[in-house]
């Protein structure tokens, strides 16, 4: 009797199947489930764009209609990542278009996209409707105009803080007349501006709008005009917020605002005018998500606003919020989920003088029960403090405290931050991501590898004293994935000791430690499932063994060596004459 | 625990109060490891073989593992290298060459010069970026805040921002400008794979610059493209508004005082 699930019937049952990773553990099932599971995926996701070819990727999910990919790791985000060192768009782009050529959807993040990338994406995929680059590069505003004028049935086009060359507005103005679908445009990183009438024609066409960001050059007033057109949106971000308005002007804004039954999420307020507030309260009771990152209004205007928002799920602000506007949102907000925290001053350090410390986060800690979700800039903080907040919030999932002092000590007892730390991992048994900071010994990290088990992401900086920290946190958090750590005193023992862990890990960074060439190159040797990639913008001219790099980037690939490495970039395959005879290994 | 200060670059530390230097290279007293702390690096000295063994495998248990290695630094950083990208070493004088985490951006024209580390807070250049020209909006002083300025290279894949508040002549610029596209001539980026450039190994932008290969040109305040060099430094930090580094051959005509603008054309 064959028992075997006949794969219409299997293909039928994985259609409801949409989570990657349930896919992955089908696909391991047998021969022919992986068959049948491959041949019906249609969201790929590949988080490290050099772990696996293009091809290979084409090769097994010829279904694929959506594709999302990362390229350069995490620190690239802070300049640590020299130009140059890859992340490129353009194989995959040219892949997919030859293999996949039903492509409906790309996101990219920390990519770089070129012009000829996004040209080849309008010519290449007939029913194009989704892209979305996140912190991507390289691409200039005609690129823009490429994918607008082609791509007819575009329903998402989103720029997320990406470095665009920006050679003018124009390129709005290449969407069709009969391009009606579009849903969600984001265009808020660009500089220049764009013609307001083809905005609003644009958006007067769109029924289905429900994201629209604008970028700075948007005036107040023409706000106006487009929330009239669109008063349906579910996510809005405006432009700048701080035109003069006569007060009719500002009156029939306030009543287009007020129109808006459907909006969730509020961005941009470049610039706003504490006057101009009152504008938004009609819309704060509806809001879920509010982004005053960039919003450099002070205190006390922004108390009226946050309480009114008493549905906010996700808040972003700057420290000018300060411990008081924190207050209120721990008794306004109850169903704050994530809170993010930004300095406001320039350069972020001695730059702030508001009155921001660590009891900001302890009433948030306090009063927002489902708080999970946590990034705070702070220019010092306590043990106290830490103990307070893991007490009250074991269900934190990311805890990303960044002291922006390097090496400061507990402020109230000069004590390493060790035990905050320590409070944190092992109230919170689910925490996920954390990012550590200020004066932090080997200790602590004891900690994190006795209690982290859950933890997949953890970066470091300025800390640590000594080999064992980077052993604690190898040998200990079973979950980790991602590890990345700069200016830290350690390299070669952990790292080789614990050489085998690396492969179940995504990958690790470390920037400016302690490591040797010669351990880069014993690990390369005897890890062939890893690229291990030295990156040295100056290297010495003979590289001794011992002399330290500058940056070693570490992560698993079915790929093999990759194919575009600048120079900077070192890996075994470049030298293979090197030897083995002066290293022992046990 | 003791922290050690290592001896810095004065001119880096400036008025950072509360930043201490931490000596990375093993000096301080790691009483949780095993005594065998590494010796001062003081000298050139020969590799030491049996102390650069390494081992591969997981340790036996959770004690401190054996610090078996003794590293020495040795080549300490030539003198005159210009580093304009991350960590400048700190030179200790009485010991080689240790690494603090103390970097420079080029020379520093802010009145009060902090120690700026890269990368660090760990905020995202867009933000950056975009906070700076917040404040300079709102200043009404001049020159303080910093001044960013596109940079672009004919066949380079993309540009590059750079704050000419941080260089305070033509040659910190040209340096810098030389270190970012060298990437770019030296034809490394591999961008699309079969039709890449050939590499031209051993050639610097430098020398392609000096060879009259590229030229640095800028965009002035009235839209015109000129060629970079001729003005006072001043002068020209206040008009300039793009740079790019254009071929040889198309900026034949260009003169200081040109006023054809060129195409920005792939």
């Amino acid at each position: 009797m064959d028992l075997r699930l006949p794969s219409k019937v299997l293909e039928h049952i994985l259609s409801f199947v949409d989570s990657n990773e349930d896919r992955n553990s089908v696909s391991l099932v047998c021969k022919s489930w992986f068959e049948t599971e491959r041949r019906t995926r249609k969201r790929v996701i590949v988080r490290n764009c050099y772990a696996v070819t293009p091809e290979a990727v084409a090769r097994r999910f010829p279904e694929m209609r959506s594709l999302t990919l990362k390229g350069k790791p995490h620190f690239a985000d802070y300049n640590l990542v020299p130009d140059g060192w890859g992340g490129y768009a353009w194989p995959w782009i040219e892949a997919m278009a030859e293999k996949c050529p039903s492509l409906e959807e790309l996101r990219l993040k920390r990519m770089v996209v070129t012009d000829e990338c996004l040209e080849k994406i309008a010519a290449s995929f007939k029913d194009f409707k989704v892209l979305v680059l996140t912190s991507c590069e390289g691409f200039s505003t005609d690129g823009l105009a490429a994918i607008a004028v082609a791509c007819s049935n575009l329903r998402e086009l989103e720029l997320r803080e990406c470095i665009v060359e920006d050679l003018g507005g124009d390129w709005l103005s290449y969407f069709p007349e009969t391009l009606t679908s579009l849903v969600s445009l984001d265009f808020s990183c660009l500089d220049s501006e764009v013609k307001l009438s083809d905005l609003e024609r644009l958006v007067s066409r769109s029924p289905n709008l429900k994201s629209l960001k604008l970028n700075r050059a948007v005036s107040l007033d023409a706000l106006g005009s487009l929330l009239r057109l669109a008063p349906q949106l579910v996510e809005l971000g405006t432009g700048s917020f701080s035109d003069k308005l006569d007060q009719e002007a500002v009156s029939k804004l306030s009543q287009a605002f007020s129109e808006m039954k459907e909006l969730k999420s509020l961005s941009g307020l470049w610039d706003v005018l504490p006057e101009y507030i009152p504008l938004l309260y009609s819309v704060c009771p509806g809001l879920t998500s509010l982004n005053l990152s960039y919003a450099t209004v002070q205190m006390p205007d922004l108390l009226e606003l946050l309480t009114r928002c008493s549905n906010l799920q996700k808040l972003w602000v700057m420290d000018l919020i300060e411990d008081k506007g924190l207050e209120v949102v721990a008794s306004s907000c109850k169903e704050l989920r994530e809170l993010r925290v930004f300095p406001s001053g320039a350069e972020g350090l001695n730059d702030t003088n508001v009155a921001m410390t660590e009891q900001g986060l302890v009433s948030v800690s306090e009063g927002c029960p489902n708080l999970e979700s946590v990034l705070y800039f702070c220019v010092q903080f306590t043990n106290a403090a830490m103990v307070t907040i893991a007490r009250n919030r074991p269900n934190l999932k990311c805890f990303r405290l960044c002291v922006m002092e390097p090496f400061a000590p507990d402020h109230k007892t000069q004590k390493p931050l060790d035990e905050g730390f320590k409070a944190i991992v092992e109230r919170c048994k689910d925490l996920q991501r954390l990012s550590v900071s200020g004066l932090l010994t080997d200790k602590a990290f004891e900690y994190i590898g006795t209690h982290g088990k859950k933890l997949r992401m953890l970066s470091i900086a300025f800390a640590g004293d000594s080999d064992l920290m980077l052993h604690h946190l190898l040998s200990g958090c079973e979950s980790l994935n991602k590890l990345e750590i700069r200016d830290c005193p350690f390299g070669d023992t952990a790292l080789v000791a614990n050489a085998a862990k690396l492969e179940t890990m995504r990958s690790l960074w470390m920037s400016s430690c302690c490591v040797s060439f010669g351990a880069c190159k014993l690990l390369s040797q005897k890890m062939p499932k890893l690229n291990v990639e030295v990156i040295d913008e100056h290297p010495l001219e003979t590289r001794p063994d011992s002399s330290p790099v500058e940056r070693i980037y570490i992560y698993r690939t079915l790929a093999g060596p990759r194919l575009d490495m600048p120079e900077f970039v070192w890996t075994i395959q470049k030298n293979p004459e090197i030897g083995v005879s002066h290293l022992a290994i046990k | 625990m003791s922290y050690q200060l290592l001896s810095v670059d004065k001119e880096g530390l400036a008025t950072s109060p509360g930043l201490k230097e931490r000596n990375y290279m093993g000096l301080s007293d790691c009483s949780s490891v095993d005594s065998s702390t590494i010796p001062n690096v003081d000298k050139k000295s020969s590799l030491n073989f049996k102390a650069t063994e390494l081992r591969l495998g997981l340790p036996e248990s959770s004690q401190s593992p054996q610090r078996e290695t003794d590293y020495r630094l040795l080549s300490p950083r030539t003198p005159d290298e210009k580093l304009l990208f991350p960590l400048l070493p700190c030179k200790d004088h009485a010991s080689g060459n240790k690494r603090g985490y103390l970097a420079k951006s080029g020379s520093n024209n802010a009145p009060a010069a902090k120690a700026q580390v890269v990368g660090w807070p760990p905020i995202r250049s867009y933000r950056k970026n975009t906070m700076a020209s917040s404040t300079s909006k709102n200043t009404n002083e001049v020159g303080l805040g910093p001044l960013f300025v596109k940079v672009s290279m004919d066949g380079a894949p993309y540009l590059r921002k750079v704050d000419l508040r941080t260089y305070t002549c033509y040659q910190h610029l040209s340096s810098a400008l030389e270190k970012m596209f060298s990437c770019f001539t030296l034809g490394q980026c591999g961008l699309h794979g079969a039709h890449g450039r050939e590499r031209m190994s051993e050639v610097k932008l430098k020398d392609l610059l000096h060879g009259s290969e590229f030229v640095l040109t800028y965009e002035d305040k009235d839209g015109d493209w000129m060629l970079v060099g001729d003005v006072p430094w001043e002068i020209f930090t206040e008009s300039c508004r793009k740079l790019k580094i254009m071929k040889g051959s198309d900026s034949i005509g260009l003169a200081p005082s040109a006023v054809e603008k060129s195409k920005n054309k792939d």
